[in-house]
């Protein structure tokens, strides 16, 4: 958009850092997502994952490096105006408004860009329907099953109206079918214009959904690239089976 | 907000209306009243407490302002009681924005955020009854001066039905809320904040908006106390007893509702006046049933009574 244009990134992370008194979290984390995309970031527990995300959404404030969101600097700010400005999130540990219903959770989120109860009740309807919760919208947010729990977050999110929807780990603790049923919903959200950066455990889906993935590991990314050149990365093997697993692997091959 | 949402606050008010013209009984009357004066206040505590999730201790705070600024312009400076009511407050509110803006912004929460509320209730207290202007220990009293241009009643039923007024619009209020963005966003900060920040909800804006609104209306409980009494101490208006009571008769009687409020404020008078018909004025006696009764209300889940009763209603309708 401005002076950033030349930058083909939606999202980009430059030199990223936080350090927790003397351990560094994540070190200087740079990344790009594309518009239109569907981005996986993936990494072994503990690797700064989640740091990471709550730093770009405002959670968390940097110690160091910048993000850029459509060419604006975003580094820092608070968790609604990135809200505002198109950034949403879910969290890992879903976080439910479990007083309300289904309905009524959404609905929070769809006020954010409509004053009125009429159309944010509206738009929390529809967006229910689209992610499957249909049948539950009127019962207490609480009553639902971790899959059902999981698509509440998204659908929350989604009722901020995002341009890019950041998804921490909302495929783990699904059951096989539930998650064959959730990939097309992915899928479905970034057709609608929505781009998507997940972190994610769960290998089948990010294969089959995300065109481009980072490697994150003690805090550092050691990789970027195509999901199916990545995890042959000898790197990334050894982030996950520990050093030498690599060559013995390629060994037995 | 729909005409049929607001039918049950008529008939509060038709119901209130009826009662002034048929009970003559000053007693009545006058436990009707002290009861309205304490549901209005409580309405205010429950717009940040039981909406909120905000557990202030300290509203005697907001009420003290409302009856002590009210109380001030008239007495010591000759305002009509109509401006000085308006005063009292829009005093109430600042301090409620005021009190928010230090405690919210330094991200007080929970007990802590209960315990400084105490406190400023507290200094308020002690100020109050050290000052010239708040007539100190002795308190102040409001020349009687009685007529409708001076909002001073000789019955007690005129009383009754301001009171009722004034509640009903604290209904309104507390309803137009219920069904507002304001209000959605309120009550996603009270279950949970950090899911409420994600969706773009200004924890702190929000909260700001609550406690100056919930302030108002509990400083008009003030500003009614002073009209019908014509007599405040800085025991009465900036005492606990009216930070526990606001708490209590929401809590007892639904938070996060409508008519909880008014519920509750019967139940705790009801029951404190009753007992001390029956075993005679101890002091300290309705506290201790308060806090029974509070104790049961924790304990036992109370406020679902409605729900489950409801869920059995529509249970038994449907096959």
């Amino acid at each position: 958009m401005t002076g950033q244009g030349r930058d083909p990134a939606f999202l980009a992370v430059r030199d990223l850092t936080k350090r927790f008194g003397g351990l560094t979290a994540v070190s200087e984390a740079t990344l790009d997502v594309r518009e239109g995309s569907i981005t996986g970031l993936i990494g072994p527990n503990g690797a700064g994952k989640t740091t990471l995300f709550a730093m770009i959404a405002g959670f968390e404030q940097p110690s160091a490096g910048l993000v850029l969101l459509d060419g604006e600097e975003i580094t820092g700010r608070k968790p609604h105006d990135l809200a505002k400005l198109g950034l949403a999130r879910t969290f890992q540990i879903v976080q439910p408004f479990a007083g309300l219903s289904v309905r009524e959770n959404i609905a929070v989120g769809a006020f954010l860009r409509l004053p009125k109860r009429r159309d944010a009740l509206a738009l929390s309807e529809e967006v229910g329907q689209r992610l499957g919760l249909g049948p539950q919208l009127d019962k207490p947010a609480a009553a639902l099953t971790v899959a059902g729990r999981k698509r509440l977050e998204v659908a929350r999110a989604l009722a901020t109206r995002p341009r890019i929807l950041l998804l921490d780990e909302v495929l783990a603790g699904l059951n096989p079918s539930e998650l064959r049923d959730f990939l097309p919903v992915l899928q479905d959200i970034r057709a609608g214009g929505v781009t998507i950066l997940m972190i994610e455990h769960v290998m089948q889906a990010v294969m089959s959904l995300c065109e481009h993935v980072h490697v994150i590991s003690g805090g550092r990314i050691i990789a970027s690239g195509e999901a199916a050149e990545v995890v042959g990365n000898p790197a990334v093997i050894e982030a996950y089976l520990g050093p030498g697993a690599a060559q013995r692997l390629a060994a037995h091959a | 907000m729909t005409l049929r949402e607001t039918l049950p606050i008529l008939g509060f008010l038709i119901g209130a209306v009826l009662v002034s013209l048929f009970v003559t009984s000053n007693v009545v009357l006058n436990f009707l009243v002290f009861t309205l004066i304490l549901a209005i206040a409580a309405q205010g505590w429950n717009l940040l407490g039981g909406y909120g999730g905000q557990y202030s201790f300290g509203h005697a705070a907001f009420f003290g302002m409302g009856a002590y600024v009210s109380a001030i312009l008239q007495q010591r400076f000759g305002v009509n009681a109509y401006p000085a009511v308006a005063f009292g407050i829009a005093a109430a509110a600042l301090l409620g924005y005021a009190i928010g803006a230090m405690v919210f912004r330094a991200g007080l929460r929970g007990s802590y955020f209960a315990l400084v509320t105490l406190a400023f209730a507290e200094v308020l207290r002690i100020l109050a009854n050290a000052t010239e202007i708040t007539g100190g220990a002795a308190g102040l009293l409001i020349s009687l001066n009685l007529g409708a241009g001076n909002l001073q009643f000789a019955d007690r039923s005129s009383f009754l039905i301001l009171g009722a007024v004034l509640l009903a619009f604290g209904m309104l209020i507390t309803l137009a809320l219920e069904k507002s963005r304001l209000g959605a966003q309120l009550v996603a900060v009270r279950e949970n904040e950090a899911a409420a920040a994600a969706l773009g909800v200004d924890i702190l804006a929000v909260k700001l908006s609550a406690i100056s609104l919930s302030a108002a209306l509990t400083g008009a409980a003030g500003a009614l106390y002073t009209q019908y009494f014509l007599y405040i101490d800085s025991n009465i208006a900036f005492g606990t007893w009216i930070s526990v009571e606001a708490l209590l008769a929401p809590i007892i009687g639904g938070a996060g509702t409508v008519f909880g409020p008014l519920i509750g404020a019967l139940i705790l008078q009801g029951l404190s006046e009753g007992t001390k018909m029956l075993i005679g004025k101890i002091p300290g006696l309705d506290l201790i049933i308060f806090g029974v009764l509070l104790i049961l209300v924790v304990r036992f889940p109370l406020h679902r009574i409605p729900g489950l009763l409801a869920a059995r209603w529509r249970g038994k309708g449907t096959p």
